[in-house]
């Protein structure tokens, strides 16, 4: 497989990257690279094999599913851009 | 009495338990060496008043006969560790101003201990290197040096690294996602340790892979790292994949006793191209072990060939996944907008400019093996080769093979600048020993053993078995005892 400049473009946008359209050639050359590096994944036999999500055969922990904590939204505001009014503000969304 | 910041944490534990210095005098020695070490730039945000009171305060503590473990200890603090009101954006512009309302529970746990904060040390950005050069404070420099190059400290942990082996501080936090603590350690001489997964908490730890980062200690011996480990670890309801194991009492189980244990040589970690001095002191240390009454057993992981590349898709795709929370909205950077700039613009604007170009290199490729059409080929084929990875090592411990010796690194410390950042691949190479124990989980340790023939150091890694740190720690003390590594940098900063 391999990264045409379109699809560079898509994975940046997908990505929410703002990539020139000068540089797009030099990011799917670098893509490439790095997934051509992966297809060695190709040569091993995983008939049978299950996934691996974690690494500890563990099952997650579970809690009652109550609020715990709370009533900080100074805090959570603190370290925003753009905070007013208790909330965070961003440019227009709807139209 | 020698210069207090080159101590190591037992001795001066003992010193200020015996009243021999106090942790003001300690802490003061160690921030005059940071204020003279600018050329390091391993520490980047300074702490001096918050440390001068934490010092006053062990100082209380031991006067009033109840000393915990690191009371009065002076520490670096990696900068990816959020600590409470004092900048914490692991190396990335992205998080310029953070100020984090919470404290992690690693440097938590490490002030409860009485545990003293220097300051945040440099790192790659997000952990994301193995050069500390993708980092917006500019590159941590290598104490050590042969030459007029500069040479890099290795990464993600550098500043860590350089910290301690220029005796900055007696020992710092490193994170480790595919051998971050473990190359640095190598690179400086210094002792670094990389616990099993689960077994520190990752509470308030800025994420770059979450199933593969672990916090450890990066120290100047054996037993400081137990000491160390001892007050990282534990148990937290605030980390859903902490291990329920209790915390033992690492240090007292360090006996230097390995009569009788299996080590096993991996023959795949034998590389073709691999310089002879490195081979030569892999087999010194294989020696060292026989010698100490451990029996040395040829073994073989046959997949480890393919961590590299498993490594390659399941790290991006798990930042990708994490890294989606810099938006511009909650904490840090965001770009100026133009006229009718909408959201997605201060997405992709704001992204464009906060991530350095390794971490948009993988943020992207990680978007990429996770995208509608690719998500098998790439994602679940890497998560099914960990899978066999791991069997490789289920078998080896299953045939009754105790612990493991490879290489830490294929090279010693290169120069900084060395490494073609147009190749990333190339970059990626250098983590060709240490990423197979992240995808498997395990804890290993990185020893300092000798100097290559131009004076660098050069160090050796053991693997353990899961939350078998004590015996891991055991090992890597019969071979810090038999190697007898004491070389320091030479002062030139």
């Amino acid at each position: 497989m391999s990264i045409t400049e379109d699809q560079a473009r898509k994975v940046a946008h997908l990505a929410r990257i703002a990539v020139d359209d000068a540089a797009l050639p030099a990011l799917a050359r670098e893509l490439n690279g790095i997934l051509h590096f992966m297809e060695q994944l190709n040569e091993v036999d995983v008939t049978g094999v299950e996934p691996m999500t974690g690494v500890t055969p563990m099952r997650l922990k579970r809690r009652e599913d109550v609020v715990t904590t709370g009533d900080m939204a100074d805090r959570i505001l603190s370290n925003a851009p753009d905070a007013r009014e208790g909330f965070f503000a961003v440019p227009k969304v709807v139209e | 009495m020698t210069d207090l910041n080159t101590l190591t944490i037992a001795a001066a534990r003992d010193a200020l338990r015996k009243g021999d210095t106090t942790a003001v005098e300690l802490t003061e020695a160690c921030l005059s060496a940071i204020d003279a070490a600018g050329a390091l730039n391993a520490f980047v945000h300074h702490t001096p008043d918050m440390a001068r009171d934490m010092a006053q305060a062990a100082d209380a503590r031991i006067k009033a006969g109840n000393a915990a473990a690191l009371t009065g200890i002076p520490l670096g603090i990696k900068d990816v560790f959020c600590v409470k009101g004092v900048p914490s954006q692991a190396a990335s512009r992205i998080l310029e101003g953070f100020r984090p309302e919470y404290e992690s529970t690693v440097t938590q746990n490490l002030w409860n201990a009485g545990a003293v904060m220097l300051g945040k040390l440099n790192q790659d950005e997000f952990a994301m290197g193995s050069a500390n050069e993708s980092s917006c404070y500019g590159p941590a420099v290598n104490p050590w040096k042969v030459d007029d190059r500069q040479l890099t400290p290795g990464g993600s942990s550098g500043g860590s690294a350089a910290a301690v082996a220029a005796d900055l501080c007696l020992a710092a936090t490193g994170t480790d996602t595919g051998g971050s603590i473990r190359q640095p350690a190598a690179f400086t001489g210094i002792v670094g340790l990389k616990p099993t997964y689960g077994r520190v908490s990752r509470w308030g730890v800025i994420a770059y892979a979450s199933s593969l980062d672990q916090a450890g200690p990066m120290t100047k011996t054996v037993r400081d790292a137990a000491i160390m480990l001892g007050a990282m670890a534990s148990v937290d309801p605030q980390d859903s994949t902490s291990a329920d194991h209790p915390v033992p009492d690492y240090e007292s189980l360090l006996t230097g006793d390995i009569r009788g244990k299996r080590i096993g040589i991996p023959r795949e970690y034998r590389l073709d191209g691999m310089p002879a001095e490195i081979d030569a002191l892999w087999h010194k240390g294989a020696e060292m072990l026989r010698d100490a009454g451990a029996e040395i057993v040829d073994i073989s992981l046959p997949h480890t060939k393919y961590a590299l590349p498993a490594y390659y898709v399941i790290a991006p795709a798990e930042a990708s996944s994490n890294l989606a929370r810099y938006d511009g909205v909650r904490y840090g950077h965001r770009a100026k907008l133009g006229q009718g700039d909408g959201i997605t613009e201060m997405y992709e604007k704001t992204r464009a400019e906060g991530f350095g170009p390794e971490v948009q290199r993988r943020v992207m490729i990680g978007t990429y093996v996770l995208s509608a059409g690719f998500y098998d080929a790439y994602y679940n084929r890497a998560r099914k080769v960990r899978a066999l990875i791991k069997r490789d090592f289920d078998n080896v411990f299953a045939e009754g093979i105790d612990a493991i010796l490879a290489p830490t690194t294929p090279t010693a410390a290169f120069g900084i600048g060395a490494m073609d950042s147009s190749d990333p691949v190339q970059m990626y190479l250098n983590d060709v020993f240490t990423v197979t124990l992240n995808l498997v989980g395990l804890p290993g340790i990185a020893v300092p053993v000798g100097l290559d023939k131009k004076g660098l150091p050069l160090g050796l890694q053991m693997f353990g078995k899961p939350f078998q740190e004590d015996e891991l720690l055991n090992h890597a003390l019969v071979l810090e005892r038999a190697a007898g590594f004491v070389a320091k940098p030479e002062r030139w900063w």
